[in-house]
């Protein structure tokens, strides 16, 4: 098993080193990062070829990518373009976990302002997670068992409709429905924009309020999916011999149910997770920017709309970096569940 | 889908002497058994027919009409779907926005099923080396998710093409970008997919007899092993148009898609929801019309997935 293990981790690497060659290159052959430095044009030929030289540009592009991998602070680099490097380097290399300055807010990591987003995007996407394996467990397994019933063919049409609804319309819908049409019936009515009422500040109950509807319109895609998903599993496993034999010896259905079917249907529910997590940080760009939360996705909008090359780097690797992990704890998760399942 | 088989006749015992149903036959009689693949068939031809009959009524240039005196009206019957932040006809917009939208979902598809067709059957076939370079490079596009790359792709090239003329109409060339890249960012699982087909396929004693009868390797994979494999590319890619439809609306939306004044039903909703409140027509109508259409697809897939399982087709048999 722990061999296993080290043999996953060891495969990740070459996967995030052509990850981060494949990005990397795509992002500087995108856009001119000095024309949008911020809004403020550098328009004048000789601050253009200082501000090159300054962000490393000049360089053919295999040095920049070694330079973003681990740094140049141990080299001299050329500022004043004499040819001569003279000035220490700075950048540490995103090993160390430095993706460079922002362009758009100067001087600051962006790493920084990455990890300054990351806790708003875990606020939603942890509670989204939590709500969308209980509820599609829940409603999966309850229209299995009553298979053919009213209750499932309502599910199964809903799941459906709800697996075919882009997020953003959903929260479109549920904006309208929730905050403006409570609001003119004359419900109590959710908010729909940012973290909390400046008015009243970011207490625990104004920032929960503000996280109903987000958290909704993020799951209900993932709960359709997973909760049909989950009722086919449980179909499955109902019919194998060794439920019949539970059933003869005698336990209550409860017993039958909890300790042999779900066990066995929840095994193939962990690499739910691991498919959900990459689609979730997706749909964080979408649900961020409709609900203005201030987290990950939105950073990633607003400063990708500004050529600000090394944030939408870092997010972007940052991101693939937790897919590829979340994939190992979930082979690893699997293969501890599972006993058929035996790694050499 | 051959509609030959007499619609009352029943098949049963006493039909043993009567021809063996042909494939296509089977796959339709399954396939129609399905209800809501039928409801899906039909509001599909709808949708279709929305965008293209619809077209005869009002010309392009009538949607791209701005005036600004009549901005944010609601339905009336001059403007039945209403009009636009900027006045234009919301009705005409959903109908050529459906044309691009539809294009885009079916041009995308067949990038998606070349791209992946070729890298999961030569992965599959020659294996060895070349599997695992390009599974390894198949994993390493597979994780990095879809819509964030998608932004900063169709960011980086929106502006690279320049409009072009087709059929008469103009096309903002970010639709060429879009579909492009919505293309080369979906054909991962239908790599892997054609790849699982092949290795056990190859294996089969078809393959050894045609290899023994001296036929070349690209006619094993395209013309013995491929047709054997057709039946899960289809559905996936049927779900794939589904798919591309949405990516689209998603990239189009967040405003780094198909550029204005070109309609979609993804661009027609960007910056919507600043409108929520005061002109919900404004996305509901493109909403609408989105969902309608992934639905139904799905519908469809669902229906065509069950009708070409081959394990059902012998139970028909």
């Amino acid at each position: 098993m722990i061999r296993y293990i080290i043999r996953r981790i060891l495969q990740a690497i070459p996967l995030l080193f052509i990850i981060s060659l494949m990005i990397f290159f795509l992002l500087r052959s995108s856009g001119d990062p000095i024309a949008m430095m911020g809004g403020r044009r550098a328009t004048r030929p000789e601050d253009r070829e200082r501000l090159t030289r300054l962000l490393g540009l000049d360089q053919p592009l295999y040095k920049q990518y070694i330079t973003w991998l681990i740094g140049n602070d141990w080299s001299l680099v050329d500022i004043d373009g004499d040819g001569i490097p003279e000035t220490p380097g700075t950048r540490k290399g995103a090993l160390r976990g430095d993706f460079g300055n922002s362009l758009v807010k100067r001087g600051v990591p962006a790493m920084d302002l990455i990890l300054e987003r990351l806790p708003n995007t875990l606020l939603l996407m942890i509670p989204a997670e939590i709500i969308i394996l209980l509820i599609s467990l829940a409603v999966g397994i309850y229209s299995a068992l009553k298979q053919y019933s009213l209750v499932d063919q309502v599910v199964t049409a809903g799941s459906f409709i709800g697996y075919s609804m882009p997020i953003f319309f959903i929260a479109l819908a549920s904006m309208y429905i929730f905050a403006v049409n409570f609001r003119k019936w004359g419900l109590p009515y959710l908010p729909t924009i940012g973290m909390f009422d400046p008015k009243v500040g970011k207490t625990f109950s104004q920032v929960a309020l503000h996280m109903v509807l987000p958290i909704f319109s993020m799951s209900v895609i993932s709960i359709s999916g997973y909760s049909r998903y989950i009722r086919s599993e449980m179909l499955e496993v109902i019919s194998q011999d060794y439920i019949r034999t539970a059933h003869a010896k005698g336990l209550t259905e409860r017993m039958v149910l909890i300790g042999h079917a779900l066990k066995n249907a929840a095994i193939p529910f962990v690499t739910i997770l691991a498919i959900d997590i990459p689609f979730l940080l997706g749909g964080a760009v979408v649900t961020e920017s409709i609900f203005a939360w201030p987290g990950m996705g939105r950073l990633f909008i607003d400063h990708l709309g500004r050529s600000d090359t090394p944030v939408v780097m870092g997010i972007l690797m940052m991101i693939s970096v937790a897919v590829v992990f979340s994939q190992i704890i979930v082979d690893i998760v699997y293969a501890w569940l599972d006993p058929r399942i035996r790694y050499s | 889908m051959k509609t030959t088989i007499p619609k009352t006749k029943q098949y049963g015992v006493e039909d043993i002497e009567s021809p063996p149903l042909s494939i296509s036959q089977l796959v339709w009689l399954r396939f129609r058994r399905h209800k809501m693949a039928l409801v899906g068939v039909v509001l599909l031809i709808l949708l279709i027919l929305f965008s293209t009959v619809g077209a005869l009524f009002r010309t392009e240039a009538y949607g791209n009409i701005t005036d600004t005196s009549i901005r944010l009206q609601a339905p009336s019957p001059e403007h039945p779907f209403g009009t636009d932040t900027v006045g234009r006809d919301l009705l005409t917009r959903t109908i050529y926005g459906g044309q691009i939208s539809l294009m885009i979902g079916l041009t995308a598809v067949i990038i998606q099923i070349v791209v992946g067709v070729l890298i999961g059957a030569i992965a599959g076939y020659y294996g060895g080396w070349i599997d695992s370079l390009l599974m390894r490079f198949t994993e390493a596009v597979f994780n990095v998710p879809t819509l964030p790359l998608l932004l900063v792709l169709s960011k980086m090239l929106s502006d690279k093409i320049p409009t072009i003329e087709l059929f008469g109409r103009e096309f903002s060339g970010s639709v060429i970008v879009i579909t492009g890249v919505i293309g080369l960012t979906s054909w991962m699982g239908l790599a892997r997919l054609v790849r699982a087909n092949f290795l056990s396929l190859k294996e089969q004693e078809f393959v050894t007899a045609a290899r023994s009868i001296g036929a070349k390797n690209s006619s094993i994979i395209f013309s013995h092993i491929l047709p054997n494999t057709i039946a899960p590319i289809i559905v996936s890619s049927t779900l794939g148009v589904a798919g591309a439809i949405i990516n689209e609306a998603y990239v189009s939306f967040l405003g780094v898609g198909v550029m204005p004044p070109t309609a979609t039903w993804g661009n027609m909703l960007n910056g919507a929801y600043k409108y929520i409140e005061t002109a919900p027509w404004t996305w509901i109508f493109p909403g609408t019309l989105i969902v309608l259409t992934v639905l139904s697809i799905n519908f469809v897939g669902d229906g065509l997935r069950d009708a070409l399982d081959p394990r059902a087709l012998v139970e028909t048999e």
